[in-house]
């Protein structure tokens, strides 16, 4: 059963992959297969390790680690996606394909980040007085 | 101890106990288990369905089969098996479908990101097949996450205009679909069964299954599965509360912060908002389109006609109100549009009856400085040469002196500059 479905599925991948790579077929396929590569043996890793970096040296204070993590970790997200413009790379071609500027990106990025950052500090500030007014209560 | 198979080299070192990432205590993590995966794999399996349907429908909605050329994959063979003449009606069918495609797919990459994190450690086994059906199986995988990474990738890049890519956006991006959903296929028929006997038995309080996935060993957790789903969705939320606003205008257009067209309108008044081509990139000399130099040129069943364009404002003008809506997944809402109906246009040439007709524009690049509409198009009576937009004369950037406008069409058939109208069977 399993063995006719991947059957089944490569007959169809096969037809269209023909046609995906009828062209720079080495590029497409580097592409391709590059792409499942760097994510797994490069960008995952990559942000595993900086993840593990940040939670040994919060040492004791385990739990503080996600207010630092949570905005981080969005943030990245938003440059991982809108990098091409957030860096400046396509600038010039989108100021003369749609008439737009593309130079505010990296300071709304900036901001977004700025503002991640601040409510995670607010939060825990927050939350770190409301635990200390229990402490003393009890 | 692992033993690695008899398809190990006679000669091999003893064997030893699986290191790194191959052993299973590598993987730490306590969020790790079918159930986190069988979530966000639920989750993708709308969603990507979702990408897929809208994907198809906007390949059909260029009516590749209409005309060499609005088809940029001649060699699609039977995957074009269900295109249909796309329709006039409603008005924002397109941009109804492309908005949800692109905003969806940019909502969906912390999905996938979480749902690639959380199985990354199958990627890691020995011996890396077991049997036939097993090698198959890591093949089909990599097709799948290759296929995901590669639709998301070239989708994501071609908005922000970063052509990077290898080839051509619209066969990579059609037939990588196809490769996608192929493996995609095999792996909802394979796994969704699974995945939604862990949720049901989720819902019913039960405990998690011993599986490959849950580590033996793991570290101290610094943040329920709750929360896993929390930032997964916060980054979706994130993503769509900045992306969402473009396919709006004014202060809505103002949301999308990190979003290419999102952000203030161009310019002020009547034809300020999105251009897709400026004239400039389009490499129109205004030279060109002076009312002296600028000729439109009809054909059709009785002839030529060349008309100037104070005689195409003595024709009949009448008004349609209508969004553009690009494939890059922004659009703007209805415009007041002025001008000439097509149809008046291809009796004007002999054609009484419903006819399809090839444009021509004076821009000099652009894949679609010619397309073809179909003859449905044509005989509806919102479709226009338009001259005018809001109340004012079309700008050089939305196509003056004369811009075709067609309900529920891609903005790049709404073609601009036009210089030349062929009616006839294409």
């Amino acid at each position: 059963m399993k063995l006719f479905v991947l059957l089944c599925s490569f007959v169809l991948c096969a037809y269209a992959g023909v046609r995906l790579l009828d062209g720079d077929w080495v590029m497409v396929a580097l592409w391709f297969v590059g792409a499942a590569v760097i994510h797994d043996l490069v960008l995952l890793p990559l942000y595993a390790a900086v993840d593990r970096v940040l939670v040994k040296g919060a040492g004791r204070r385990r739990g503080w680690v996600n207010y630092v993590r949570v905005p981080a970790a969005l943030s990245g997200l938003l440059s991982l996606v809108w990098f091409p413009l957030i860096t400046g790379r396509v600038s010039e071609r989108y100021a003369g394909v749609a008439g737009l500027s593309a130079d505010g990106y990296v300071v709304r990025w900036l901001i977004v980040t700025a503002v991640l950052f601040g409510g995670s500090a607010v939060v825990f500030a927050v939350r770190v007085r409301r635990g200390r007014r229990v402490s003393v209560g009890g | 101890m692992r033993t690695y198979g008899r398809h190990m080299p006679r000669s091999s070192l003893p064997t030893r106990p699986a290191r790194g990432p191959f052993a299973p205590d590598f993987w730490r993590s306590p969020l790790r288990g079918p159930r986190f995966t069988s979530v966000l794999g639920v989750v993708l399996l709308a969603g990507v369905t979702i990408l897929f349907v809208t994907g198809l429908l906007s390949y059909a909605a260029y009516n590749p089969d209409l005309a060499p050329v609005n088809d940029k994959t001649p060699g699609k063979g039977i995957l074009g098996f269900y295109l249909f003449s796309w329709p006039t009606d409603p008005p924002w069918l397109y941009r109804l479908t492309q908005g949800v495609h692109v905003t969806l797919g940019l909502v969906l990459v912390p999905v996938l990101l979480a749902k690639l994190w959380s199985v990354v450690p199958k990627l890691f086994t020995l011996p890396p097949a077991r049997s036939l059906t097993h090698a198959l199986e890591r093949i089909s995988l990599l097709l799948l996450v290759g296929g995901a990474l590669f639709e998301f990738t070239t989708g994501i890049l071609n908005i922000q205009l970063d052509y990077v890519f290898p080839g051509s956006f619209y066969p990579l991006h059609f037939y990588g679909a196809w490769v996608f959903f192929g493996a995609f296929a095999a792996h909802v028929v394979l796994k969704a069964p699974v995945a939604v006997r862990n949720l049901r038995r989720m819902r019913e309080g039960g405990d998690e299954d011993a599986d490959e996935l849950v580590a033996p060993r793991p570290d101290p957790p610094t943040v329920s599965r709750r929360g896993a789903f929390g930032l997964v969705g916060g980054g979706s939320l994130l993503l769509l509360v900045t992306s969402a606003g473009r396919s709006f205008d004014g202060p809505l257009r103002e949301t999308a912060v990190l979003t290419p067209h999102g952000g203030p309108e161009p310019g002020s008044g009547p034809n300020a908002f999105q251009i897709n081509k400026t004239a400039a990139y389009a490499g129109i000399r205004p030279a060109e389109t002076t009312e002296e130099a600028w000729r439109l040129v009809v054909t059709g069943r009785s002839g030529t006609v060349r008309l100037d364009r104070a005689e195409l404002l003595g024709m009949p003008l009448h008004s349609a109100d209508l969004p553009i809506a690009c494939v890059e997944g922004w659009s703007t809402s209805d415009q007041w549009w002025r001008g000439v109906r097509l149809r008046d246009l291809a009796a004007l040439v002999g054609h009484e009856e419903p006819v399809d007709v090839f444009v021509e524009s004076l821009q000099r690049r652009g894949a679609f400085r010619r397309g073809a509409l179909r003859a449905n198009q044509v005989a509806d009576p919102r479709s226009l040469l338009a001259l005018f937009v809001n109340g004012e004369e079309l700008t050089a950037d939305h196509g003056y002196p004369a811009r075709i406008i067609v309900p529920a069409a891609p903005g790049v058939l709404d073609t601009k500059w036009v210089a030349r109208l062929t009616f006839g069977e294409l």
